[in-house]
């Protein structure tokens, strides 16, 4: 996956965390935390999905990684880059 | 084959934790020895009518789109749409002493008008309390005993309003004779007053299947008439549960929700450890009393009233059968739903003593359940306007049917006084959720399996 696969996947795994948050003014660079009302259940959960749909597996110090959407993809992207975009 | 967690009991906490097992793929399975779900939240058909036990209403009202009220997280972390549970809003409850009434409703501001007019040297005193609620972190895990009692005595200078604050939250969560935790006081006081009661048209029933299927949906295998026997261990790390007819089923972790002593009877828990953690005993009667007219029609237009008739609660085990002094009304009828329900219900819910009705021979039950009938009837009719003429059907139960069905001892609805709050036990591997690891009501059950599911099953 690319980082543009990457970020779309992150942004559905958001959309389920958080049906009723509108997503479209997103700002990659802020963390989540400032922009979404997201609790440590729901930073979990981003985790989860993670792992649900790429079986990876995230170290807890490394969820620091997790904060926003352009540090996320950075992180992600090593991780994910032979891997098929679920779409 | 081998589970990563078998769970014990189809209640709120057990199907709610075992939602969050399945949806992210670990084989879970969840043992329930009675043939239907629920637990201390569920359903039965009597004479062609259809009844809840357990549920008066699910606390935590919250309109759909405020992100961080309790029932909206779990309902996120269920992945089910708040809509879900069609909970209908209370119409308004009341909390019913001699010499002052307060009312309360899913507006905050009624309560606090209630108490400015009828304790108005003590408002002040009142939103500071209110404030000190509003900041506690109340999810923070770790053990903090403090009497409630105790607080509200020091923020409040009068007795009256301390006992009638107290009363709801005594009546829908202390394990704690005459008191309750201070950190169940905050808990109870947020979800009670703060947010306030709905319930679904049906009852528990839309409730308990909505998660079931949600639960099966993602792979969760449910059995019922599948009680445990034993759970099966080293004396350090639980390897899985002896059921009832032998079988036996092999678990990395078993989560239960059938209470701490009841579970610790299940391991057979070193005598050391079991003498720490006396069983609850508080239990109730509830009747349930069905009308052939709208309770509004006849002036019962309140949702729950919650009454006491003595200067202090006397909310302990009863010397005698009952306790008639304090208790409990509820009209199921009272919400608003988009259409009536099919017929007028009181449901009336006292204190009672578990040993009594534990202990009393067949005969006798069934002969005790008819003299007690008509005092209940009697004692509430004292509260609200008189029914008396309109009851078309009753059914009482007590200490001995709560016992039966879920198996607490001591028929304790509220469970053990001492909660394990981090729902871990003495052996590696067994966990608890549910009443006796201590969020409390329908939202607080689903909640607290949810935790223990996120802390500790899902890595």
């Amino acid at each position: 996956m690319n980082e543009e696969q990457i970020k779309q996947v992150i942004l559905e795994i958001l959309a389920r965390i958080a049906p009723d948050e509108d997503l479209s003014d997103l700002k990659d660079e802020v963390p989540f935390r400032d922009q979404l009302d997201l609790d440590s259940m729901d930073f979990l959960d981003i985790v989860m999905e993670l792992r649900k749909l790429f079986r990876i597996q995230i170290p807890e110090e490394d969820y620091e990684h997790l904060a926003s959407m352009e540090s996320t993809v950075k992180y992600l992207a090593p991780l994910l880059k032979n891997v098929e975009s679920p779409a | 084959m081998k589970y990563d967690t078998i769970i014990i009991g189809a209640g709120l906490s057990g199907l709610a934790a075992g939602i969050r097992l399945a949806y992210y793929e670990k084989s879970v399975c969840i043992v329930e020895r009675h043939n239907r779900i629920g637990g201390l939240n569920s359903f039965y058909r009597l004479r062609g009518r259809e009844h809840d036990v357990g549920l008066h209403a699910v606390t935590n009202w919250a309109p759909l789109g405020v992100r961080s009220a309790p029932i909206n997280r779990l309902m996120r972390q269920l992945r089910l749409r708040p809509e879900d549970f069609e909970l209908a809003p209370q119409i308004e409850s009341a909390i019913v002493f001699p010499e002052c009434t307060l009312r309360f409703g899913n507006d905050f501001s009624l309560l606090e008008a209630e108490v400015a007019e009828h304790f108005p040297a003590e408002i002040d005193r009142f939103r500071n309390l209110v404030r000190e609620i509003d900041q506690f972190d109340a999810f923070r895990l770790g053990p903090r005993p403090s009497s409630a009692r105790e607080v509200l005595a020091e923020r409040l200078k009068d007795p009256l309003l301390v006992e009638m604050l107290l009363c709801p939250i005594f009546f829908y969560g202390s394990p704690t004779p005459d008191d309750i935790d201070f950190l169940d006081f905050v808990i109870l006081f947020r979800s009670i007053f703060r947010e306030g009661f709905g319930r679904p048209r049906a009852g528990i029933r839309p409730i308990l299947n909505r998660l079931t299927r949600q639960f099966r949906d993602h792979g969760g295998e449910l059995k019922l008439n599948c009680g445990v026997q034993r759970i099966i261990h080293d004396g350090h790390r639980v390897n899985g549960v002896i059921l009832d007819d032998g079988r036996l089923l092999e678990a990395d972790n078993v989560l239960s929700s059938a209470g701490l002593v009841e579970t610790l009877d299940l391991c057979q828990a070193p005598p050391e450890i079991r003498q720490q953690h006396p069983a609850g005993e508080l239990s109730f009667i509830e009747l349930i009393c069905c009308l052939d007219i709208e309770p509004a029609r006849l002036g019962i237009d309140r949702t729950i009233v919650f009454f006491n008739t003595s200067e202090r609660i006397p909310y302990h085990c009863p010397e005698g059968p009952a306790e008639l002094g304090c208790g409990v009304i509820c009209c199921p009828n009272n919400f608003h739903y988009d259409q009536p329900l099919d017929d007028g219900r009181v449901r009336i819910t006292v204190l009672a003593n578990p040993e009594y009705w534990l202990d009393l021979p067949v005969d006798r039950y069934a002969s005790e359940k008819e003299t007690w009938r008509p005092r209940i009837v009697d004692a509430a009719c004292r509260i609200v306007p008189d029914f008396r003429d309109h009851i078309v059907d009753t059914d009482l139960f007590t200490p001995r049917t709560i016992h039966r069905y879920t198996g607490h001892v001591n028929g304790a609805v509220y469970g053990a006084p001492r909660k394990i709050r981090d729902g871990r036990t003495y052996l590696e591997g067994l966990y608890l959720c549910g009443t006796d690891q201590g969020y409390l009501g329908i939202v607080g059950s689903m909640l607290s399996g949810i935790t223990v599911a996120n802390l500790y099953l899902l890595k």
